[in-house]
This record gives C-alpha cells, sequence and structure tokens, in this order.
C-alpha cells in the first residue's frame, strides 16, 4: 500500500499573496520533490489536487478560489483541519546548466518550487504570466533565488503585454537555454511545447486532469493511457505533442471524452 | 524442466494467462486498458456501464489503509452511448474485452448486453452489487430471485457470454452462483468489495463523501477465496476469483479454490500496470517449482 495514506494537519497560516492568490502552510515533514502535488481534502467539502508551493516540512499549497472548495479554502482560519493524501506524482528535473521556466496563472505555484532549488545550481530564466497583476504572484520568490524573472500579463498591467509564450519565444530566440520547464493552462502549456520542438529544447510540462483516487486506479485522470496522478503530472514534451489528447481532450468527470 | 503453459479458458473463451484487469480499474478509457494488455494482462473488464452518464460521487472517493483500501466511487460511466467507441477501439487493438454493465432492473442490464454485443466486446459481466430500483436501496444482486431474473433476461437478449459477478456482502454466495447458473450464466465472478466504512475519530465524521464504501484489496483476499470455494463446490460454472490478488500465489491459491482465471485491481495503485506482468511472471515461476506444467493442473486442487 501507499506510504502517503490520508493523515490530519492543522492550517498554519492563510497568506494572501495578491488579490486573488491565496496559500495555505501546514506542518508535514515527508520529504517532497517540485512538481509534486497533495490531495486535499476539506472535510465536509471536497477533496482537490494542489500542487506544493513550498516542499519543506513547512509544506504550502497556493491557489486562487474558482469554486466551491477553493472559495471554503481560502476562507479558513489558523488552526482548521485539513486531510492531506500523497506525496503524489513526478517532479521536474534538472538536467543542463540553463534552464528556462514558465508559469502560467496558478501554474505558478507549481514550478516556483523548481525555481528555487533550480537556481543554486544553474542559470534560471523564470517567466511568469497571468491576466493581470492582480494575479500574478512568487515574483519576490524567483528575485530572491536567483533567477532572471521576465513577467508578461494578458492586459498589459505589468511586464509584457501579451501572452507568456511571446516571452519564451524570444528567451528561446537569443539562445543558450538548455531546457524548459512549465506549468500552466492546457494552451500555453501546448504553446510553449511546440516552442520548445521549434527550437530542438527538451521540455518537462506539468498537465492536469480532473482527479479522484490520485492513486493510479480510477482512470479519470487518462491522457493517451497515461494516468496524471500517477505516471505525471510532467511529462516529456515529444509524448506530449504526439498524444491524442493534449490541448484537445480530457476526461469529464464522468468519463466522456470532451474537449479541452 | 519446460516453461509452464499459463494459458487458460472460461468456457469458449481462451487467454494467455489467466489475469485479467477487474471492473472499475483503468477501465475507462481504451488507452488505458490497451496499456494494461501490454503489461502483461491477458484481457480487461471495463468500468462498469450504465444508461445515462453520471459524475460519480464527490471526493473523497478512496481511503487506504494499511492492507487495502475503500472506495465509494459513485459508479461514475460516461453513459452506454459514448463508451462504444471505447469498446471498439479496445477491442480493435486486439485486447479481450469483458464489458461490465450495471443496471436497476432486469431489462436495463439486458439492453446495455444488446449494446455491449453490437460493439464487439467478447463477454459481459453483470454487476449486481448495485441498488435496485423496487428495492429499497438492496442491492439488485443479494437474493437468488433477482440475479436469476436479470440473468434469464439478459440471456434472453444476447447470444455472448454472460459472466455474474457476485456480491460477497450475504449469507451464502453459493445460492446467487446457483441461481446465475440455472438461468443460463456461463461464468461466475466473485467477489465484488466487502461493504465498510471509515471514520475519522478526531473529525468525528466519515472519511467518505458517501460514508459507506466497499472494501478491496489484501485485507479482502481470504474472503474471495472462500467465495469462490463454496460456489465452485456448489455450481459448475467456471468461476473467475477476484479480491486482494497482489502477487503469482494468491493466483495459485484462487486456482487452487476452484477458479480457471482471476482479476486484479487494487494491487495496481501499487505498481501500476506493470503488475500484471510481475505477477505473471511469479506464477509461471510457482508452477515451475512445483511441478505444474498447465493452469488446469491446480484448478480447483484444494478442494479434491
Ligand atoms: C495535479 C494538479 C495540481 C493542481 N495544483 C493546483 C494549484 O497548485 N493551485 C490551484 O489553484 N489549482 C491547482 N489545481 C487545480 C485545482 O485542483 C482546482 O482548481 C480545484 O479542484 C477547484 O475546485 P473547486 O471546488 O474550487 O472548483 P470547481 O468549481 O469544482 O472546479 C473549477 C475547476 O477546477 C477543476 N477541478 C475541480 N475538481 C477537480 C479535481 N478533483 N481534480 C482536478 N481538477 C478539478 C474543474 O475541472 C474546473 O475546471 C491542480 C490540479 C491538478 C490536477
Ligand atoms: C476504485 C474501485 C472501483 C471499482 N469499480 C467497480 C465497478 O465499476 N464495477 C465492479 O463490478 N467492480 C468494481 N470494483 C470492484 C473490483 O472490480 C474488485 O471486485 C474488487 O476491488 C476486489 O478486487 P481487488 O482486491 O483486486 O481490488 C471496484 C474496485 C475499486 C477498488
Ligand atoms: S486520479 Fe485516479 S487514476 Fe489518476
Amino acid at each position: 500500500m501507499h506510504a502517503d495514506r490520508l493523515r490530519l494537519v492543522e492550517v498554519e497560516e492563510v497568506v494572501r499573496e495578491s488579490p486573488s492568490i491565496y496559500t495555505i502552510r501546514y506542518r508535514d515533514d515527508r520529504p517532497a520533490l517540485p512538481g509534486q502535488f497533495v490531495m486535499v481534502w476539506l472535510p465536509g467539502v471536497n477533496e482537490v489536487p494542489m500542487s506544493l508551493s513550498y516542499t519543506g516540512e513547512d509544506k504550502g499549497f497556493t491557489f486562487r478560489p474558482v469554486g466551491e472548495t477553493t472559495k471554503a479554502l481560502a476562507a479558513l482560519e489558523p488552526g482548521a483541519p485539513l486531510g492531506i493524501r500523497g506525496i503524489f506524482g513526478n517532479s521536474f528535473k534538472l538536467t543542463t546548466g540553463s534552464a528556462l521556466i514558465v508559469g502560467g496563472g496558478t501554474g505558478i505555484a507549481s514550478i516556483i518550487a523548481a525555481v528555487e532549488p533550480f537556481s543554486s545550481k544553474a542559470r534560471v530564466h523564470a517567466a511568469l504570466g497571468a491576466r493581470t497583476a492582480d494575479e500574478l504572484f512568487f515574483e519576490k520568490r524567483v528575485e530572491e533565488s536567483g533567477a532572471v524573472l521576465h513577467v508578461a500579463t494578458d492586459d498589459g498591467s505589468r511586464g509584457h503585454h501579451g501572452l507568456v509564450t511571446d516571452v519564451v519565444r524570444k528567451l528561446l530566440e537569443s539562445g543558450g537555454i538548455g531546457q524548459v520547464i512549465a506549468c500552466g493552462p492546457e494552451r500555453m502549456l501546448r504553446g510553449t511545447a511546440v516552442l520548445g520542438r521549434e527550437f530542438g529544447i527538451p521540455g518537462q510540462y506539468s498537465v492536469e486532469r480532473f482527479m479522484k483516487c490520485g492513486i493510479g486506479i480510477c482512470d479519470a485522470c487518462s491522457l493517451d493511457g497515461r494516468l496524471v496522478c500517477n505516471d505525471g503530472p510532467v511529462f516529456d514534451g515529444d509524448f506530449l505533442l504526439d498524444s491524442e489528447d493534449f490541448g484537445r481532450y480530457r476526461l469529464a468527470p464522468d468519463g466522456r471524452r470532451v474537449t479541452v | 524442466m519446460s516453461v509452464p503453459d499459463t494459458g487458460t479458458a472460461v468456457g469458449t473463451l481462451k487467454f494467455r494467462n489467466p489475469l485479467l484487469l477487474a471492473s472499475g480499474i483503468l477501465g475507462e478509457s481504451a488507452a488505458s486498458m490497451v496499456r494494461v494488455y501490454n503489461s502483461g494482462a491477458a484481457g480487461v473488464v471495463t468500468k462498469s456501464i450504465g444508461s445515462e452518464s453520471r459524475p460519480g460521487y464527490r471526493n473523497p472517493t478512496v481511503f487506504e489503509f494499511g492492507s487495502g483500501m475503500l472506495n465509494a466511487m459513485g459508479l461514475p460511466n460516461p453513459g452506454i452511448v459514448d463508451f462504444g467507441e471505447v469498446v471498439r477501439k479496445t477491442r480493435a487493438s486486439g485486447v479481450p474485452t469483458i464489458a461490465s454493465i450495471f443496471g436497476s432492473s432486469p431489462a436495463e442490464f439486458a439492453a446495455l448486453a444488446a449494446s455491449m454485443q453490437e460493439y464487439g466486446a467478447d463477454a459481459v459481466e453483470l454487476n449486481l452489487s448495485c441498488p435496485h430500483v423496487e428495492g429499497f436501496g438492496a442491492e439488485i444482486g443479494s437474493t437468488p430471485a433477482m440475479v436469476g431474473e436479470v440473468v434469464k433476461t439478459v440471456r434472453d437478449s444476447v447470444s455472448l457470454p454472460i459472466w455474474a459477478k457476485m456480491t460477497p456482502n450475504v449469507s451464502d454466495v453459493a445460492a446467487l452462483a446457483g441461481a446465475a447458473e440455472d438461468a443460463g450464466a456461463d461464468a461466475i465472478v466473485a467477489i465484488n468489495t466487502v461493504k465498510g466504512m471509515a471514520i475519522s475519530a478526531k473529525l468525528r465524521m466519515p472519511v467518505l463523501s458517501h460514508s459507506v464504501g466497499g472494501m478491496s484489496g489484501r485485507a479482502v483476499k481470504y474472503v474471495g477465496l472462500r467465495s469462490v470455494y463454496e460456489i465452485s463446490g456448489r455450481c459448475g460454472l467456471p468461476v473467475v476469483g477476484v479480491g486482494g490478488i497482489s502477487c503469482g500465489e494468491d493466483v495459485a491459491e484462487y486456482l487452487m479454490a476452484g477458479a480457471s482465471a482471476v482479476q486484479v485491481g487494487t494491487a495496481v495503485s501499487e505498481g501500476g500496470p506493470g503488475v500484471f506482468g510481475r505477477i505473471a511472471g511469479e506464477l509461471s515461476s510457482f508452477m515451475s517449482s512445483e511441478g505444474f506444467s498447465s493452469i488446469r493442473e491446480m484448478v480447483g486442487i484444494a478442494r479434491r
């Protein structure tokens, strides 16, 4: 059986990272790697997957309140009980001396855990994208890590006015990047993976699918026969671009194959 | 010594080894089922499919403990119409495909079976562990009379082999199997999950959103073995054993209790689809070291 069975933790702190982004901190001494996630159970409400934005003993996950569960999570007070399952999934790996790490929207929560440790071993460019400045977060963590920060917003309220993939193209054009790592909306991921392939740079992309079991048995998160919860969430760019599903299809909670 | 022959058959259906994927595990997408087959399973049973699409229950839907797990998924499925493409694709990849169905009345089971036959399934497996329309919550497969009625109605509607899957949550599972045999079933599958629940003492509440769920994994192996043993003692149909199988010797135990093939579910959470290749290898080694040259030599040996 999995060593990562359900345990109860207490919310230590709820941090407001920006007007629309929250982090919940809790203590858990299980080792975790950048890109891994946990299933967070808010008793009486729901259990949802969340990437770890802090992977040390003082763990944390960072989210935007979009629906019932995330809104209820944002309203928690210190001391509130949470159920945690995991640490689940594979992780981002530093394979070269120079990485471009891209985070779009709440995907920033996942890649920040790679930016910090990788910046101490390699030259890292971190490109953060959001719809608007209010939805940007962790710029300070990027700067403090020593990575070079690049920012793009759809509405131009901060950084480059446009898509983060514009920034990605520019950086790839200027050369010297050995690998690409990214997490974010699937359209942005696909765009980044296509650019990576165009420039011949290997990539690791973290994708999201609806999750139920988290332990690789229910098939809810299947992406072309790979399980995002167990085989992923980080996949090789070539696998994704050659798959039928990436950027096109996902399974709905009832198992129907629907467009992303 | 020569390599043992792990091939087996359930009625007219032949399999390269006795290991099939259990229903509800990785059986929703064609790609996952093909992967399971390529990882060493001899065939797959699909997720249980009903007439309409259902999203299933809200999370938490699973709870793991030391020797097994509980689940209350709530029969999520895309509905019989959308599932046609999945069965066709899986079948087209050469994977022996047993289509699991669930309904709340005999007529519903019969209609679903007819669709699965049209899609090209190799057999239908009746998931009889689901609520009965007029049953006020009782499982449709909890009495011999209801099991007989469902099997007979399906028998009248399809020519496909019919596998009847038993719930262990009854006092006399062999009587249910006998009723299925009398009504025209081709094989008995046992067992489905054992009813159970988990409570968080600190939170003073059930863990699963549906409160009550089904137990599976190592902890239920002994219930499964006993069920197969009792069923094969009472009825003449081939039996497919399920419950808590995670290694080659577990398979041997089920074969010896009277099963001709087995299904593996929860163990997939421990090593992914690769468990099938591992278990098949272990079974083959067990047979070599114990001097068995075929599966048939083992079937029912514990009851002779
Ligand atoms: C591996 C993984 C890591 C994630 N990490 C983060 C993160 O770090 N920060 C963050 O803000 N969000 C993350 N998400 C998404 C997060 O799980 C959803 O935002 C959350 O479940 C929404 O729940 P809700 O009830 O608030 O909203 P709902 O109104 O229920 O749903 C809003 C959206 O969230 C998706 N969603 C709902 N339930 C699930 C589920 N069980 N599994 C997957 N998606 C679901 C829905 O498909 C929908 O698109 C991650 C998802 C995955 C698969
Ligand atoms: C997550 C999960 C989902 C299941 N879904 C179904 C299902 O849809 N239909 C069915 O007949 N059995 C279902 N089962 C029961 C299994 O097919 C099997 O009978 C049971 O789990 C015992 O085998 P195991 O210990 O190898 O898992 C499910 C089991 C699990 C763990
Ligand atoms: S969430 Fe169940 S297999 Fe991935």
